[in-house]
């Protein structure tokens, strides 16, 4: 029953391409969506679970993709191995940087993510030797999994929506686990938490690594999907982009940023035959949710769906309905 | 028997004259993605312009095969992760039959490996040498590249017998590819690099690396770029009273960048098409009066021209050249009819190309200018 969301959408993702198998929404921007989905799903383990913040998340996207193209082209390494060390780097890199970082808080932890963030993007462009520098890197082979070579939209969808699928599994998993209840406790009340016995750095470091892992992971596949890798993909922008995934579909809610990330994502591909005025209709949408909902898209639309139906059910007559898990 | 027979005869006939019928009133589809917002948006919005106004006229004409043509257009803001998912749209959504774009290098080269695994006709407006060599199935481009710019620039040099350069550019992609390929060619002409500077292109003040500069033998200076930051250069060498022979890139053959670097503009010398000079140019010289006709209806309309909308113009002429010899749409027969373009006079010179030459202009193409009384001149 506790799983009964995930296998709804398990379905409807599946259904999907089967129903609508050239449709441009569905194999092209549900591509992008489900990258998405991975990256926000991630940083909402530290944002919505932890309560850290992260602004600069879209560096071991980076360095995942960074790692796939670099290997694969000029080492000519397999993709899988590619990504392996991709995840390796960028969870390295994330375990180092962890207790530092996160002794910090409020807007100081934000500065310090931000940092790190640009001085990521800034290596990207100015190591041309590695990096290819702003025009970034080509020629990306395809990704190869034991000897199937994932080459068209359709062969992409499958293989974003198992790694997408995988993720959101794995972090409703890990949120009902005793490190997700050590996560709430840390968010809640830090203090608190020690005094119960929790080694909060310890949680924090933790999701921190998990959190960079998911992201590296997404940046291994979008090399190898779009072939192309440049430091416009990997900008802070981009960081704020997923925080406002995240934050929109709802806090602490894996639905919440899955849905925040597949919202944004239709709402930039549905917003561009506005033109000049898309940038105008999105802030506006943005500022309309968090006015009316904010408590986040998802989790705000299912309390008030919740609401409106023990209000049915309460004018009925009826017994209080069975709570619908929101996880 | 016999009857049902003519019956299905007659049917098929009506059937397949419809099918016709209705492909000759479908419109061909142009795709374009450009930078039209952003730093590269003084280059991207003549080229909207004059594919809008080309398209325009081809329309009022009648179209071309007796079909309309459709412009589809997207706004990357020279983002290169934009450029992709525009590309994606034009060619999965939008079904266009061949795209003309990519204002910048970055643009073009996020996008190269999506074409080619479609397979359709992609005609840059973009620099960068990288985007035609290695030649590639269905890339183009009709813009000079950054290397027949430095080839241009040291031609001029060898000429004035200067030997001992500076170099001094930024950090954007146009920047950074000018400069490899100014390291590259030097030694052909017997050019020695005494210095190579370099600015991030949202600096606002030069002075720091000019006074390096200042401080070697240098005989001139070459600042490869686009954008403010040229214009920047340009005025700090002035202030800090460098007395050298200054050399920019054909990235700034606009007015724009007269205006921006106002006096200190002065005897700048720089590669640039024809297209800024047209007038100049001899009653013999067969680009002048493609170059006039375009100068005349684009300046009616939107004010002074400048080279890249000329690209532009190129590009989608070239595309619908190649359209109207394929008779059709059909992917292959168009790409293989832009191979074979050729004796095109376009604004950026007269194009030749072959399977193993994707752009088809030689260094003839370019004229070297020199900025004098706020305007251009042909120095050569």
């Amino acid at each position: 029953m506790r799983l009964a969301g995930f296998f709804v959408f398990a379905v409807a993702v599946i259904l999907l391409p089967i129903l609508f198998p050239d449709n441009y929404f569905v194999t092209v921007v549900g591509i992008a969506a489900g990258l998405h989905v991975i990256l926000a799903v991630g940083l909402n383990l530290l944002m919505g679970y932890a309560g850290q913040i992260s602004l600069g998340h879209a560096a071991f996207f980076g360095m995942g993709g960074y790692a796939s193209a670099i290997l694969t082209t000029r080492w000519e390494w397999p993709g899988w191995l590619a990504m392996l060390a991709g995840l390796l780097v960028a969870g390295t890199i994330a375990w180092l940087l962890a207790r530092p970082i996160l002794r910090l808080r409020g807007h100081y932890l934000a500065m310090a993510t931000l940092g790190f963030g640009v001085i990521i993007h800034v290596l990207m462009v100015q190591a041309t030797e590695w990096t290819g520098g702003p025009d970034g890197l080509g020629n990306i082979p395809p990704l190869n999994l034991l000897g199937w070579t994932v080459d068209s939209d359709r062969q992409w969808y499958w293989v974003i929506a198992v790694a997408m699928l995988l993720v959101i599994g794995l972090s409703l998993n890990l949120v009902d686990s005793r490190i997700g209840r050590a996560l709430r406790a840390v968010r809640s009340a830090e203090l608190a938490a020690q005094m119960m016995g929790i080694d909060t750095a310890r949680a924090k470091t933790q999701v921190f690594v998990v959190s960079a892992l998911f992201a590296a992971f997404a940046g291994s596949l979008f090399a190898h999907q779009q072939a192309f890798v440049s430091p416009d993909s990997f900008s802070l922008m981009i960081s704020v982009e997923l925080v406002t995934m995240v934050v929109l579909g709802g806090m602490a809610s894996t639905f919440g940023a899955a849905c925040g990330a597949i919202a944004l994502t239709l709402l930039h591909e549905g917003l561009v035959v506005f033109e000049d005025y898309e940038m105008l209709i999105h802030g506006a949408l943005l500022m309309a949710v968090m006015i009316f909902l904010p408590q986040g898209l998802f989790v705000g639309l299912t309390q008030g769906v919740h609401r409106g139906w023990t209000w049915i059910a309460s004018r009925r007559g009826a017994k209080e309905p069975h709570h619908p898990a929101v996880s | 028997m016999l009857k049902s027979g003519l019956l299905r005869i007659f049917l098929t006939t009506i059937f397949f004259a419809g099918v016709n019928l209705a492909n000759a009133a479908e419109p061909i589809k142009i795709g374009t993605f450009l930078s039209i917002t952003g730093p590269a948006s003084f280059l991207g919005d003549p080229e909207l312009k004059t594919l809008q106004m080309v398209v325009e006229d081809f329309n009022a004409k009648g179209g071309l095969n007796g079909r309309k043509i459709e412009l589809v257009h997207y706004d990357t803001g020279g983002n290169a992760r934009e450029a992709l998912n525009f590309v994606k749209r034009l060619i999965r959504k939008d079904q266009v039959d061949v795209i003309v774009g990519g204002t910048t290098s970055g643009d073009t080269l996020a996008v190269m490996p999506e074409v080619e695994k479609a397979g359709i006709s992609l005609i840059s407006l973009a620099g960068a040498v990288e985007i035609i060599e290695p030649v590639r199935k269905w890339v183009f481009k009709v813009a000079h590249t950054d290397r027949m710019a430095a080839a241009k620039i040291f031609e001029d040099l060898k000429k004035r017998h200067l030997t001992k350069v500076a170099l001094i550019t930024g950090d954007g992609g146009f920047d950074k590819s000018g400069r490899a390929q100014i390291l590259e060619l030097a030694p052909e002409y017997g050019i020695t690099l005494v210095a190579d500077e370099s600015y991030s292109n949202k600096d606002t003040d030069m002075t720091a690396p000019l006074t390096k500069i200042r401080a070697t033998d240098a005989q001139a200076i070459i600042n490869f770029g686009f954008g403010q930051a040229p214009a920047i250069v340009t005025k700090n060498i002035k202030q800090l009273g460098i007395d050298l022979p200054v050399y920019q890139s054909h990235g700034v053959a606009s007015k724009t960048f007269i205006d921006l670097a106002g006096e200190a503009a002065e005897g700048v010398r720089l590669p640039a098409a024809a297209l800024v000079v047209a007038e100049q140019l001899p009653d013999t010289d067969p680009q002048k009066p493609v170059l006039l006709a375009y100068k005349k209806e684009y300046e009616a309309k939107h004010g002074a021209v400048s080279t890249f909308g000329g690209h532009a113009y190129d590009g989608v002429m070239i595309a619908a050249e190649a359209i109207k010899r394929a008779g059709g749409t059909d992917k292959t027969q168009v790409r293989d009819e832009i191979e074979k373009t050729s004796g095109f006079i376009g604004t950026a010179g007269i194009f030749h190309m072959t399977p193993e030459d994707h752009m088809g202009l030689n260094l003839d193409a370019f004229k070297m200018v020199e900025i004098r009384d706020g305007g251009w001149k042909i120095v050569e």
